[in-house]
């Protein structure tokens, strides 16, 4: 049963794949379609009231700077509401004014779409904050990352121009975000998680306590939390939390919203490249690391933790430390597989207390950080990966390298490689730095290789703005909310800007003629060499690293 | 073609002769559009699917709150509660003992020794107050901290294992207490999704009207 239900849900999302990849094409492409009529007046309207009548295209810098300048604008309101929540309106838990470190770090993690919370939603902040800066900035910060990947699609497969950031910024909302996540906000609902501005209520329970339970407006938020691939719970407990996802159905459904538009991605660039194929073979590539992983993480937690199972109890539930019964092992390793492969970092089964090798499946899909990816970021470094695949592959046989017909050079191939390098930098450096310093050594609250993991995984969740944590760490200090706060930055805008020039010098180039001893890329080869490249280049930088966490504490525990 | 063609045109020209001009309104409009989608996805969006929650499903929407026989609120069905009295069935391990106003646990590693420490003195607790049960019955998951610390689910196993001491506290006999645990025993989604589980608060609400 646990396996039919994970394949039954990877079967569901494969048959979504095509009809939402072609919506996103529709969309995107600005060739006339039957979507203007419902939602160009809205548009209209809007682009009117924002003085953007005029959408001329723009150039890569032009686009970045749009991008960069209204993220700048989002952050500081954002800023500005959590200093001053005590003083605003819907406060009913009477919550004052975050403290400035961590409002600076929390801002950033929801402008980057990291999500990363080093406050706890229940006592933090107040449903003013939670709805203006949290609900808002999980739409935004979406909405902004999926304009920057259809840009790039744009770029590489030689469309006329890379777009207006500002179009693809409100057509991302009106048509995509804002749709799905009212009809994911009403379906939770039915399925009972609160939607209220009423505050924490107070019961007498069956044995004659008193019981508070916190409640609030908390599906508008979980069903752009997964729409958007953000990841921020309303509550400390995030998606294990019985009102964020009271039910396996609920957990479906916040599976599938947090995976649809990653994972359709793949086909609405193969839609702009004119071979449907090309976006198949990097669907497959994705497929069949996510499989792996993902097996690696059920068959770990099914095996139950070895040194609970040796004190002799009924072993056959696996491993249900940090779990909900409601999910079992199935859709919670479904889930933890789904939401670090989709950078959305929410969690239904608290990650830290994952058994040693269930831990590799978070912290590789992490540590890659392309297979499906949220917001697009995932489909950009896969198909950064590809073209280092076919240059690596040009070199190989002596040829000028080409990707879509167009020549691969050195501006290129340096843009890519810091983008492929910042991300293991930005993971290892701030790593070894936690440990050399008592600030970053004296947070961590499980002795041992775990511990290193602890660290580990916190900057590799920043770096990869996916924003789940092994909680345990004591992580909501000046040190942590500085260092993380400066990781999520360098992680998310420094790959966007390379890649946006690696788009905008590709779009100049000449298409050269394809010939017989032109390299494909639309076939099984292909995606044998992409898996090969994402597998040698991740192994090389991190396996040292996951030896020492991982591997070591299953050595020791086996 | 044409029109965009022209309008680039127009645009660069202006760029040209009033270059500041076109940067502050630039800034301008950006600082508009943000202020739109504050508006639309921070406020207008959760506040109406708040109107449609509290219109069409208020019950839901409040917290799914359970009532006793006499009409009292006494809890949230989706809450778990913490029992401690030996008569009524147990839920599982809360570090923060049921409270709701919070939630989260202790996110101990699997190497952890204060987690093998306490799942240890777990088991030995379990085999003083359940004698009649073997420990190798005992399912993980009444030993084990649920990742909400506010699970309300156990395993239908789990469920069974109590029934002989609440059978002995309680005189009720064992096959009808085994008959109200089937009963409270809820099954997969749609048949498919997720695990069989029984509702803690609910079993014991049921067991006190007996």
């Amino acid at each position: 049963m646990g396996i039919l239900q994970i394949v039954i849900v990877i079967a569901i999302l494969v048959l979504l794949v095509k009809p939402a990849g072609s919506y996103l094409y529709h969309v995107f492409s600005n060739e006339p379609n039957r979507t203007d009529r419902i939602f160009g007046g809205l548009e209209r309207g809007i682009f009117r009231l924002g003085g953007l009548s005029k959408r001329e295209d723009m150039s890569w810098k032009r686009y970045a700077v749009s991008f960069l300048t209204t993220n700048i604008v989002l952050v500081a309101f954002g800023y500005l509401i959590l200093r001053l929540q005590g003083a605003l309106p819907l406060n009913p838990g009477g919550i004052g004014k975050m403290e400035q470190t961590l409002a600076f770090n929390t801002v950033i993690s929801f402008i980057t779409n990291t999500n990363l919370q080093h406050y706890s939603g229940e006592t933090g902040v107040s449903y003013f904050s939670q709805m203006a800066v949290m609900t808002m900035l999980m739409f935004t910060s979406a909405a902004g990352g999926f304009s920057v990947a259809v840009a790039f699609v744009r770029g590489i497969t030689g469309r006329k121009s890379l777009g207006n950031f500002f179009e693809d910024f409100v057509k991302a909302h009106t048509r995509v975000f804002i749709p799905l996540a009212l009809l994911v906000t009403l379906l939770l609902i039915g399925l009972q998680v609160p939607q209220t501005l009423k505050p924490t209520l107070e019961v007498t329970t069956l044995e004659g306590q008193t019981q508070q339970i916190a409640v609030g407006p908390v599906a508008s938020l979980e069903s752009i939390k997964h729409i958007g691939t953000n990841g921020g719970g309303f509550f400390g407990a995030n998606s294990a939390h019985p009102f964020e996802n009271p039910s396996p159905l609920t957990n479906v459904i916040e599976i599938l919203s947090m995976w649809l538009l990653p994972a359709s991605l793949p086909y609405m660039y193969g839609r702009f490249a004119r071979n449907k194929r090309q976006g198949w073979m990097i669907f497959s590539a994705m497929m069949t690391l996510f499989v792996l992983l993902l097996g690696l993480n059920f068959y770990a937690e099914s095996q139950g933790n070895p040194a609970i199972n040796a004190m002799g109890i009924d072993a056959s539930q696996g491993s249900m430390e940090g779990k909900e019964v409601r999910f079992g092992i199935a859709q919670s390793a479904l889930f933890t597989t789904v939401t670090t492969a989709a950078t959305t970092g929410s969690v239904n089964n608290m990650h830290d207390t994952l058994t040693p090798l269930g831990e590799i499946t978070p912290l590789a899909l992490m540590m890659l950080n392309n297979v499906f990816g949220g917001k697009g970021v995932g489909l950009i470094n896969m198909l950064m990966y590809a073209i280092l695949g076919v240059f690596l592959c040009g070199l190989m046989v002596g040829r000028t390298p080409e990707f879509l017909g167009r020549k691969i050079e050195a501006r290129e191939m340096k843009l890519i490689a810091i983008a492929i390098l910042i991300h293991p930098l930005i993971i290892l450096v701030p790593t070894a730095g936690a440990f050399l310093t008592d600030l970053g050594q004296g947070s961590i609250s499980n002795p041992g290789f775990h511990g290193l993991t602890q660290v580990l995984y916190e900057y590799t969740s920043s770096a990869a703005n996916n924003g789940s944590g092994f909680e345990g760490l004591a992580d909501n200090t000046s040190f942590w909310n500085m260092t993380t706060g400066v990781v999520m930055l360098l992680g998310r805008y420094v790959s966007i800007i390379a890649m946006l020039a690696v788009a905008g010098s590709m779009i100049r180039k000449k298409a050269v003629p394809e010939t017989i001893g032109t390299f494909r890329t639309d076939n099984g080869l292909f995606t044998g060499i992409l898996i090969g490249t994402v597998l040698i280049i991740g192994a090389l930088t991190f396996l040292p690293v996951i030896v020492l966490g991982p591997v070591a504490e299953y050595l020791t525990l086996r | 073609m044409r029109r965009v063609g022209n309008d680039h045109i127009v645009i660069q020209e202006q760029n040209h002769e009033h270059g500041h001009v076109s940067k502050a309104s630039f800034i301008f409009s950006v600082i508009r559009l943000s202020a739109i989608f504050i508006i639309i996805c921070g406020i207008a969006y959760p506040l109406a699917s708040t109107a449609i929650a509290q219109t069409f499903m208020p019950s839901r929407a409040n917290g799914s709150l359970l009532k006793n026989s006499a009409g009292q609120v006494v809890g949230s069905e989706l809450i778990g509660q913490s029992f401690t009295n030996p008569a009524l069935f147990h839920g599982r391990v809360s570090s923060i003992e049921y409270n709701a106003a919070g939630s989260g646990s202790n996110n101990y590693g699997p190497s952890n020794p204060d987690m093998l420490q306490r799942t240890s003195d777990s088991i030995n607790q379990w085999k003083t107050d359940n004698p009649d049960v073997p420990v190798t019955e005992l399912p993980a998951d009444l030993i084990t901290n649920s990742g909400s610390g506010l699970d309300p689910h156990i395993s239908p196993a789990a469920a069974a294992v109590q029934i002989p001491r609440i059978s002995n506290l309680t005189g009720i006999p064992a096959e009808q207490l085994e008959a109200l645990v089937a009963e409270y025993t809820e099954g997969r989604d749609l048949g498919l999704f997720g695990e069989k589980r029984v509702n803690v608060l609910k079993l014991n609400m049921a067991l006190l009207e007996k």
